[in-house]
């Protein structure tokens, strides 16, 4: 990596702090000032030319929108907030964030050193809050530590298994002048984000997978942070075995592609679940066995030899013990494997995937996508999505019924298409994170898939569309419900519906209100013609679909069942 | 269930005000109590130590020491078993000097228990014991019925038997810069 070394000038905190974030290449932060952090928004102000800030109505939203714009980016995403109140209200993007491996740099303000600890008007300890949360944090309390840290910041958020940085700013070092130099950070003594790959580990997993009747992969989020998907790909074609997903894992591998057998998990697909429990070989490649994925972990893939491709050396046997561990970055030790894995042919044990294939689209899928009732559901809402858009789009989700429809049936041709809060399933995600998913990735067409209950979560964020102009669209799936919670009370608590319906507003008027163009749907007819005009349109749109109140999610892996215990009704 | 037993965790760490609070995270978040903690430089300058006392299982001690390699500031964490480690606790005991000499079974106390007296005046006088749980335990004991006006005891120290190559590690890394 070279030195991006710049010759040293005097200036104050605030301005090292812009110049830091354009050595590395920040052309865009997410963020909401406040009274400990406007030296560093008088400078935003002063740089507004180099450096883009979107103004964001909630601090929340900030993170989220950081975060969308790092998954559909790969770059980091960096949100700004000033100290007490603006702080916390970044703590549920960066918990997001950690969990799902999202790189990304928040900026707090703080009030000056020397109030530390007095109870200072807006004084948060955000240091000791984020700590369980971050990757790692820091306080900077002298305005000459800010190029140093700064670089260490970008350099941890992004590199190893990736997650957020917490970089927190006492307003005197924000104002204080120093002789500022910058140096790119290259390494850190106690970090070791590349794990040296072990030849004989590559080996044994070679020798596991060519002598495997009936191998299978489970892919995740580690394949896309990798940028590992060409080899990946090849890897799967060349060995000829069935690949499954995780719900980070999706668009890592086309939908469409043969080998691309469905989802894991609690609402993934009949069949991967249920032959998780028959493969002889298990792959698991980028993915941490969550229990959403894992259902029972007594029950779970006992039968098999695992093999688990990681980077990050604590997964390994966290949840499920590998019988063969491959620690390194997945790129790298899928390009090992590639020569050493023979050509081969699984066709016959495809098939069983395809017969349950079968089975579930008879049983599910197809009542999903092609109803024949009256009321809407969300499977045709996504299904007319996927039609017009072309599997092109990147598809944003927030959590919820529509979450799972959505992942089961969104169609995608390229990567880093899946914008979705996986491990910690933050309602409110969707909205902000398609803000940032279309500003990381401008020229791709953007639709946030968002439940009734999430939405008004985050809803205020139509604002910064609004404001920011942002061609963003937005599908609301309306059931008025907390549906995948009611979905669970009629499940498992006798349909006693506890504080789960809404009454809701009206979706379009308040739209309108955000002069954004709005149209609710709520005969099957107008489905078709409304999606195509959102995909048509090059502005902002909002869509309601109001579809069957009281539809249910299948498949299901009940908590704490077996993955072969999958119930299809 | 695998059976519970002591664990030492060593942390060869940098000296960040964070870290002492991101550890305990990692603990508090696996509701795990901390039996004993304490700190100090290492054998390395600039390198700081922790030692921590848990009461696990060794599946789960695995696993939180995973975790809290994977810490940015922490350069190795190990974890050993009572027989892998040599480790002693130190301990304070403050008596109130009348004793020393209105009860003469006191000095055997003293003198069987190889303590020894840090300071004396004419109001109280301090025994310092350092060895295992059981003998600070015993010395507790044994001065309890003549009033102890104060008792304190360490967090465990211990080094380990076999060699933690943390300065190969660095040497490593600095060669690879
Ligand atoms: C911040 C937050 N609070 C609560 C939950 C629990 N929860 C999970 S799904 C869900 C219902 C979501 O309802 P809605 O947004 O309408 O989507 P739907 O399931 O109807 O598609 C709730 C309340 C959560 N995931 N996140």
């Amino acid at each position: 990596m070279a030195t991006t070394k710049a010759k040293s000038m005097h200036i104050s905190g605030a301005e090292a702090v812009i110049r830091c974030l354009l050595a590395e290449g920040v052309d865009l932060v997410y963020g909401y000032p406040g009274g400990a952090i406007m030296p560093i928004y008088d400078e935003l102000y002063k740089f507004q030319k180099e450096l883009n800030h979107v103004l964001t109505r909630h601090e929340q939203g900030a993170t989220h929108m950081a975060q969308g714009y790092a998954r559909t980016s790969g770059k980091v995403g960096v949100a700004m907030a000033t100290s007490g109140p603006g702080a916390t209200n970044l703590v549920t993007g960066i918990a997001d964030a950690q969990i799902d491996s999202t790189p990304m740099v928040c900026i707090t303000g703080q009030v000056a050193y020397h109030l530390l600890g007095s109870d200072a008007f807006q004084e948060t300890d955000i240091i000791g809050i984020s700590t369980p949360v971050t990757k790692w944090n820091y306080q900077i309390t002298r305005a000459e530590e800010i190029p140093e840290i700064l670089a260490k910041a970008f350099y941890i958020a992004r590199s190893g298994r990736p997650g957020p940085v917490l970089i927190d700013i006492t307003k005197n070092a924000q104002f204080d002048t120093f002789d500022y130099q910058y140096e790119t950070c290259k390494g850190i003594r106690s970090y070791a984000p590349r794990p040296v790959i072990e030849k004989s580990a590559v080996a044994a997993a070679a020798e596991l997978i060519n002598q495997a009747k009936k191998p299978m992969i489970v892919w995740g989020q580690g394949v896309i942070l990798g940028n590992a998907e060409t080899v990946f790909q090849a890897f799967v074609e060349k060995t000829d075995i069935p690949a499954a997903w995780t719900i980070l894992g999706l668009s890592g591998l086309p939908t469409d592609h043969p080998h691309n057998v469905g989802m894991v998990g609690m609402h993934g697909n009949y069949g991967p679940n249920l032959l998780t429990n028959e493969c002889d070989v298990l792959i698991a490649i980028g993915m941490r066995f969550d229990d959403r994925v894992t259902g029972n972990l007594d029950t779970y893939a006992t039968q098999a030899k695992v093999i688990h491709l990681e980077i990050d050396p604590a997964e390994i046997d966290k949840n499920v013990k590998a019988d063969v561990a491959v620690l390194g970055d997945c790129k790298e030790s899928l390009t090992q494997l590639l020569p050493l894995v023979t050509a081969n042919d699984h066709s016959s044990w495809r098939a069983q995937f395809d017969d349950h294939y079968q089975t579930e689209f008879e049983k599910v899928i197809n009542k999903d996508i092609n109803p024949t009732k009256a009321g809407l559901t969300m499977g045709e809402a996504i299904a007319a999505i996927n039609k017009h858009s072309k599997g092109d789009a990147v598809i944003v989700t927030d959590v919820g019924q529509h979450q799972m429809v959505a992942c089961r049936y969104a169609k995608f041709t390229q990567s880093k298409s899946n914008v979705t809060s996986g491990g910690l399933g933050t309602m409110g995600f969707a909205l902000p994170a398609a803000i940032g998913a279309k500003m990381g990735a401008p020229e791709r067409e953007v639709v946030a898939v968002i439940g009734d209950g999430g939405y008004q979560m985050t809803i205020q964020e139509l604002g910064t569309i609004f404001q920011a102009q942002l061609p963003v669209k937005i599908v609301v799936l309306n059931n008025d419900f907390l549906g995948m919670v009611r979905q669970w009370q009629q499940l498992f608590f006798d349909k006693r519906y506890a504080s789960t319906e809404m009454i809701n507003p009206d979706f379009v008027a308040i739209a309108k209100a955000y002069h954004i163009e709005a149209v609710s749907v709520k005969d099957r007819a107008d489905l078709d013609g409304a999606v195509a005009k959102m995909i048509a349109s090059d502005k902002p749109f909002f869509l309601e679909v109001c579809v069957e109140k009281e539809d249910n999610v299948f498949p299901m892996i009940p908590t704490g069942a077996s993955v072969s215990d999958i119930r299809l009704e | 269930m695998e059976e519970k037993k002591h664990f030492t965790i060593s942390i060869y760490s940098e000296n960040n005000v964070g870290l002492l609070n991101r550890i305990s995270a990692i603990l508090l978040k696996r509701h795990i109590n901390i039996e004993s903690f304490s700190t100090s430089v290492s054998e390395i300058p600039d390198v700081y130590r922790f030692v921590i006392v848990v009461h696990l299982s060794q599946e789960k001690v695995k696993k939180v020491v995973g975790q809290i390699e994977k810490q940015v500031d922490v350069i190795k964490a190990f974890y050993h078993t009572d027989e892998e480690t040599i480790f002693q606790e130190s301990a304070l005991y403050k008596v109130k000097s009348s004793a020393l000499f209105e009860e003469r079974h006191i000095q055997n106390v003293i003198k069987e228990s190889h303590a020894n007296i840090v300071t004396v005046s004419p109001e109280y006088f301090v025994i310092e014991k350092t060895g295992f749980r059981h003998e600070t335990e015993k010395l507790y004991n044994d001065l309890a019925p003549y009033g102890l006006l104060q008792f304190v005891r360490s967090g465990r120290i211990s080094v380990t038997k076999s060699k933690m190559g943390i300065s190969e590690i660095l040497n490593t890394f600095k060669n690879n810069q």
